[in-house]
């Protein structure tokens, strides 16, 4: 569904990502894990079409995403919630669902708003205030929400727990877990790698730019290195 | 009594063509946070294309249309040649380019057409309307009307149809917007082209009154940009509110003081909106922490 080879991305002269080589398969949940700064935003930046790419190929469902704008790939069925909600503060909470539904032929808009106020009933009982009111939890809720509206098939999601009490954690990843049942197809880049570990199927680490563990999250969860570096056990 | 009202009424007129170019200057702000300094010759460009497009013979409606649409085409290459390639470049260069696109425009004009100065007949008659002995001239209730009818499209465009709403959210969050799928290099297009169409209607309601000539837009830009700043730079509201309110100050200062301060007003308010309230009448009261 989703793969790179060699990709690389750089701020300026700074060389970030130095060649990743990635495959997503077709509803599988996978997991980038890595410290702070080994460059798993700038992957996900990268795929969804914000971030410049300087070397190596990415394709999505087959297509090649090189030349493929940001604002394109959201059409093609690739929803980047990205990390810090980014939502838009000044409109209402239902105008920003009904914008994500802006890349879509929206025919699909009553339905989106009524599953997404039957998965976060918050959002529908303040659907008509400004969405820059809202909680944090709230706003990822509102940033997962309205990337859904696309009705994507492969979702990339960008540290959805920052921030978060463990309650609404707890929240968000049993909406992403029923997500993936459902067969969405979840890219998951998470701080917190014991949780995104617990519901990936499989998993990158990423470590300084470079991948440098890959395989089944069930395998990595027990391997010495993860549980030393990420899982600080 | 009569006098209050003569200045009321031609305060009023010119307020509100101030109202359409801060209105202008708020929709490429919102959508781009810049300060499009050619917003002038926008206005400049409406009066002159008519003038000449009604003496090559063509009826004076369709001389205006042609002048906005070309003026609105014009917004659109300002985009596409001059700002595009800047990339992400400060909005700091950004409005020096729009004031090189300024001049660059002023300059063409007076080339392209003359430094004469021209005006066209007004639309519904040059005989005055008496009222409580002041008189009030036919086009005035154009101006007036026209910038309502700008204002409340604008209104209804932003507020109530999703392209509307695409606009906001580029200005609200360009990153997020784009990753919506809202192409936003076409929503900036858009508010430029928009932006330009808005000069150049008030250009064409003016023009019988004020005239104009090839070099009129920089006293029009710079009061435009006082009544977007009196009102609050990126409040629809604060435009229209600024620019009557400039459009008063102008007025009542040159009619019950001197003449000669009126040129002077615009730039007393700048001065002090800038030093009283940064963020004009209806800009939000909250400050930005560092």
């Amino acid at each position: 569904m989703l793969e790179t080879r060699a990709l690389r991305s750089a701020y300026g002269r700074i060389e970030v990502l130095h060649g990743i080589d990635l495959v997503v398969r077709e509803g599988e949940t996978v997991a980038l894990v890595g410290a702070n700064g080994a460059g798993k935003t700038t992957l996900m930046r990268a795929l969804a079409g914000v971030q410049p790419v300087c070397g190596g190929e990415a394709w999505f469902r087959g297509r090649a995403l090189a030349r493929v704008p940001a604002w394109r790939r959201v059409g093609l069925g690739l929803a980047h919630v990205p990390e810090g909600r980014q939502i838009f503060c000044d409109l209402t909470v239902e105008d920003n669902l009904r914008l994500g539904a802006w890349a879509t032929d929206r025919t699909h808009v009553a339905e989106g708003l009524a599953e997404a106020y039957q998965m976060f009933p918050v959002l529908g009982e303040k659907r008509r205030l400004p969405a820059g009111g809202l909680s944090g939890g709230q706003q990822q809720m509102l940033a997962l929400a309205r990337a859904l509206m696309a009705r994507p098939v492969c979702l990339l999601l960008d540290e959805p727990s920052m921030g978060l009490a463990p309650a609404l954690i707890d929240e968000i990843f049993d909406v992403i877990a029923g997500l993936a049942r459902r067969g969405l197809t979840v890219v998951l880049v998470e701080q917190n790698a014991a949780v995104a570990l617990s519901v990936a199927d499989r998993a990158y680490v990423l470590e300084n730019g470079v991948i440098t563990l890959e395989g089944a999250a069930s395998d990595l969860v027990k391997d010495d290195r993860v549980r030393a570096a990420y899982l600080g056990i | 009594m009569a006098e209050f009202l003569q200045f009321l009424f031609s305060g009023l007129t010119v307020g509100a063509v101030y109202a359409l170019v801060a209105l202008g200057f708020t929709l490429i702000h919102n959508a781009s946070g810049v300060v499009n300094f050619a917003q002038g010759e926008f206005v400049m460009l409406g009066g002159m294309i008519t003038v000449f497009a009604a003496q090559a013979g063509l009826p004076l409606a369709v001389a205006a249309g042609v002048a906005i649409g070309v003026t609105a085409l014009v917004g659109v290459a300002l985009y596409r040649l001059a700002i595009a390639p800047a990339g992400s470049a400060s909005v700091v260069s950004i409005i020096i380019i729009t004031m090189g696109a300024s001049l660059f425009l002023r300059g063409t004009a007076q080339s392209v057409f003359d430094k004469q100065i021209h005006r066209f007949p007004a639309f519904s008659g040059e005989t005055p309307i008496t009222i409580g002995g002041a008189t009030l001239m036919p086009q005035s209730l154009w101006v007036l009307g026209g910038a309502a009818v700008v204002f409340v499209a604008l209104h209804r465009f932003l507020a109530h149809t999703l392209p509307g709403k695409a606009v906001l959210a580029t200005a609200s969050n360009k990153l997020a917007a784009q990753l919506v799928g809202i192409n936003t290099h076409a929503v900036l297009l858009l508010a430029f082209g928009l932006s330009a169409a808005i000069g150049a209607v008030a250009g064409v309601l003016i023009t019988p009154l004020t005239m104009t000539t090839a070099d009129m837009g920089v006293s029009v830009a710079l009061k435009g940009f006082a009544a977007a700043m009196l009102g609050g730079m990126g409040i629809p509201v604060g435009a229209i509110v600024g620019g009557l309110g400039l459009g008063l100050i102008e007025a009542f200062t040159a009619g019950y003081l001197s003449s000669a301060y009126k040129e002077a007003t615009a730039f007393l308010v700048i001065l002090v909106v800038l030093v009283l309230m940064p963020r004009g009448l209806f800009g939000p009261k909250d400050v930005e922490r560092v």
